[in-house]
């Protein structure tokens, strides 16, 4: 199913939700709508169910304009935040219901396999009131997998799960994305889900639709310093300096050496992910100095935050490190791993990539 | 401040039977007076109800909770002098910040010119100087949660302070100077903490030593590097880390480590135990599982079934027989292909072997 918005723009009482955008998803893949609170995300998937009518803008299903038509009349099916499922019905009326809708054969069958796919099969008999949070936001996967609608939008689906669900239910949805069966739209504010998800990404900040591509050239080239800031978790380190004659001049006497357009500016931003900062030192890297404000241990990795003279810097290690508030700590990066901005915040370079996946 | 003793269970009913009968199994335990702990575990695993036992919120239905050798079970959070920080700010709008934090001393009857030191003292730790006379109906809801935290740690003779998801309505990016504060006061008044949250990056940051809980249990006590390097069970190797530990079963034939079809040679270190053991569960991390050479001691052939970028690494599925494992791979490292049979270390120093469960070497 092809999914067009063409010069989308919403209004709400003279209040910008949407800033005119052009959209074209991808037919069959995954899109993550990725951005903050406030961001618009809500908003535009309101305008792709039929939700809501845009202020300007056509939305098109397969080269036919639906732009005004409701929900009732578009083929959608939908997950929000909150678990919604027919309280007074059973798991299994819950999920046959929309196969009753529309008459269909084998309806016991069909709700037994995606009860399967789904792991809910021993909770049929109950009532959604009767299961964790966890399984009833299952339920309403399954509900909204049989509908086996074209468009199926979801939003922050896993928001209100405890992350170890989050994380065995992400695995899943991307597994039953894959299919291609249907145009998928995921809403999330986390950047890590993103990636972890895959296929396409569009950043959004403040009513704005800023860049959509593949969610990992997103990522590794975001055009601007908005997109990086969006699609960075711990978000990107960045600091302020000045276009020198071999790189960027940070304060403390800090050079990076990058070669950099003819035609940037000259003041500059320099971008540095938080994992590209590293305790050893390596042939060629440039030392920031510093003192440590907090470590912050996830398990896996350990997040260092730390007061250089160029700025504030978090460095991502992976594994449990400790480090006593106020000690020393050197910082290394590898000047070819750093992003460079200019004035208006456009990006001008990006790091190298090491490997890049074989096709 | 207090070193605390539990020595309780509690069960919902009268007369419990089973362990699904119990909010908390029965359990031993003793926190440091001055320590900084966590009870960390998913909805529903005890860690709340265990702190309101120890506020006295909750009276155990069977043994003991004893402050300094003192038997305090029956005793109310009044009488065993506990500080208390939730989840939702709890302060008095009508009040000033100034007020509000000298509100329990003043019911405490400190001298004034006492309340007035302290209360300079802890909003200059929390930054809040500039904000002292202004009343705290018009702040935001960080303001006012810093409020209840300062209220939680103003009084210097408290027994213990005890945190229930104090950060939940903190904006994510102010989340971790709240932390850092929190960390420089433990540091700072050397206050025993008990501190429940679900999030584990919260759980290992503010504390020293960690309770990780699943079911009414109390699974592992230890400091970050040890739930992360050696869980004693299981769910402590799943819920720490994401992704979790991987687990394959394993057996011991003829003096070899099977796994799956594959088999390699037994730890030297570990391999009595292991060889007694017969059949278990190996343990390793995603983080620990490395790309080997084929034939390489330790190593085993797998089927690579996805590659994600994840942006600052690779993230690995693949499958070794029918069991499914997952690596981090170093983004300096080439990305393999679906489909393709790769080998990986399996066993190393960080391996873990469980029976039952358990940590078993």
């Amino acid at each position: 199913m092809q999914l067009m918005l063409e010069g989308i723009e919403k209004r709400v009482g003279g209040q910008a939700h949407l800033y005119p955008l052009d959209l074209s998803l991808v037919p069959g893949a995954a899109t993550v709508l990725l951005g903050a609170t406030q961001a618009g995300k809500t908003s535009l998937m309101r305008l792709m169910a039929g939700l809501d009518a845009p202020t300007r803008g056509r939305v098109t299903v397969d080269g036919t304009d639906v732009t005004g038509v409701g929900v009732r009349q578009r083929n959608v099916a939908m997950v929000y935040q909150q678990f919604i499922n027919y309280p007074s019905m059973t798991v299994r009326d819950n999920i046959a219901s929309p196969l009753k809708l529309r008459g269909e054969k084998d309806i016991e069958a069909r709700v037994q396999a995606l009860a399967a796919k789904l792991h809910i099969e021993p909770f049929l008999q109950r009532l959604p009131a009767e299961l964790s949070g966890g399984q009833q936001q299952r339920v309403a996967l399954a509900r909204a997998l049989a509908k086996q609608a074209p468009l199926m939008l979801l939003d922050e689906p896993l928001v209100n799960l405890d992350y170890k669900l989050r994380e065995e239910l992400r695995v899943e949805l991307t597994q039953l994305f894959a299919t291609g069966d249907s145009t998928v739209v995921y809403a999330t504010t986390e950047p890590t889900e993103a990636l972890l998800l895959g296929g396409y990404t569009a950043v959004m900040d403040a009513g704005e639709l800023l860049q959509y591509g593949p969610t990992a050239e997103v990522f590794h080239r975001p055009q601007s310093i908005r997109v990086a800031r969006a699609f960075s978790d711990p978000p990107m380190n960045l600091l302020p300096g000045e276009a020198a004659t071999l790189g960027v001049q940070l304060p403390g006497d800090v050079r990076v050496a990058v070669p950099l357009p003819s035609n940037g500016s000259r003041s500059v931003t320099l971008g540095v992910r938080a994992s590209a900062l590293r305790v050893q030192r390596r042939e060629g890297d440039v030392a920031l100095p510093g003192t440590v404000e907090l470590a912050e241990i996830s398990g896996s990795d350990t997040f260092v935050h730390v007061d250089t003279p160029a700025g504030e810097v978090v460095t991502q290690l992976a594994g449990v490190h400790y480090f006593d508030l106020g000690t020393s700590i050197t910082l290394y990066l590898r000047p070819s791993q750093v992003y460079v901005f200019n004035e208006a915040g456009v990006l001008l370079v990006a790091p190298e990539r090491l490997t890049r996946r074989d096709a | 401040m207090a070193r605390i003793d539990l020595d309780l269970a509690h069960a919902y009913k009268p007369h419990p039977t089973q362990d699904s009968d119990y909010a908390l199994l029965p359990l031993k335990m003793s926190f440091r007076d001055g320590g900084a702990y966590a009870l960390l575990g998913p909805s529903g695993c005890g860690k709340t109800t265990m702190l309101n036992i120890i506020s006295g919120l909750v009276t155990p239905s069977q043994g003991t909770v004893t402050f300094d050798g003192r038997d305090v079970t029956r005793l109310s959070p009044q009488e065993r002098n506990i500080a208390q920080v939730f989840q939702f700010p709890v302060i008095y709008d009508t009040m000033t910040v100034a007020e509000n934090l000298a509100f329990p001393l003043r019911n405490r009857r400190v001298p004034a010119d006492r309340i007035k030191q302290r209360v300079g003292a802890i909003a200059e730790m929390l930054e809040m100087n500039g904000q002292l006379n202004q009343r705290a109906a018009g702040l935001s809801a960080d303001a006012k949660q810093k409020i209840s935290l300062g209220r939680g740690l103003v009084r210097e003779d408290v027994s213990a302070v005890l945190f229930d998801e104090p950060l939940t309505v903190i904006d994510p990016h102010l989340k971790w100077q709240l932390r850092r504060k929190l960390k420089q006061i433990h540091h700072e008044l050397k206050l025993t903490l008990i501190y429940v949250t679900h999030d584990q990056v919260e759980a290992l940051t503010v504390a020293d030593e960690v309770v990780v809980m699943m079911r009414g249990r109390a699974v592992q006590e230890g400091t970050a590097d040890q739930l992360f390097e050696r869980p004693q069970h299981t769910f402590v190797g799943h819920f720490i880390g994401s992704p979790g530990m991987n687990f394959l079963d394993a057996t011991v034939v003829d003096g070899q480590l099977h796994i799956g079809a594959c088999q390699v040679p037994l730890p030297s270190d570990k391999a009595e135990t292991l060889r007694q053991a017969g059949a278990f569960v190996l343990g390793v991390r995603p983080e620990y599982v490395a790309p080997a050479r084929e034939g390489e001691p330790g190593a085993v052939p797998a089927r690579v079934e996805q590659v994600q970028d994840i942006g600052t690494y690779w993230m690995l599925t693949a499958r070794i027989g029918e069991a499914l494992l997952r690596a981090r791979l170093s983004p300096e490292t080439a990305a393999p292909s679906p489909g393709q049979t790769m080998w990986l270390s399996l066993v190393g120093p960080h391996t873990c072997y469980y029976k039952n469960e358990e940590l078993l070497a």
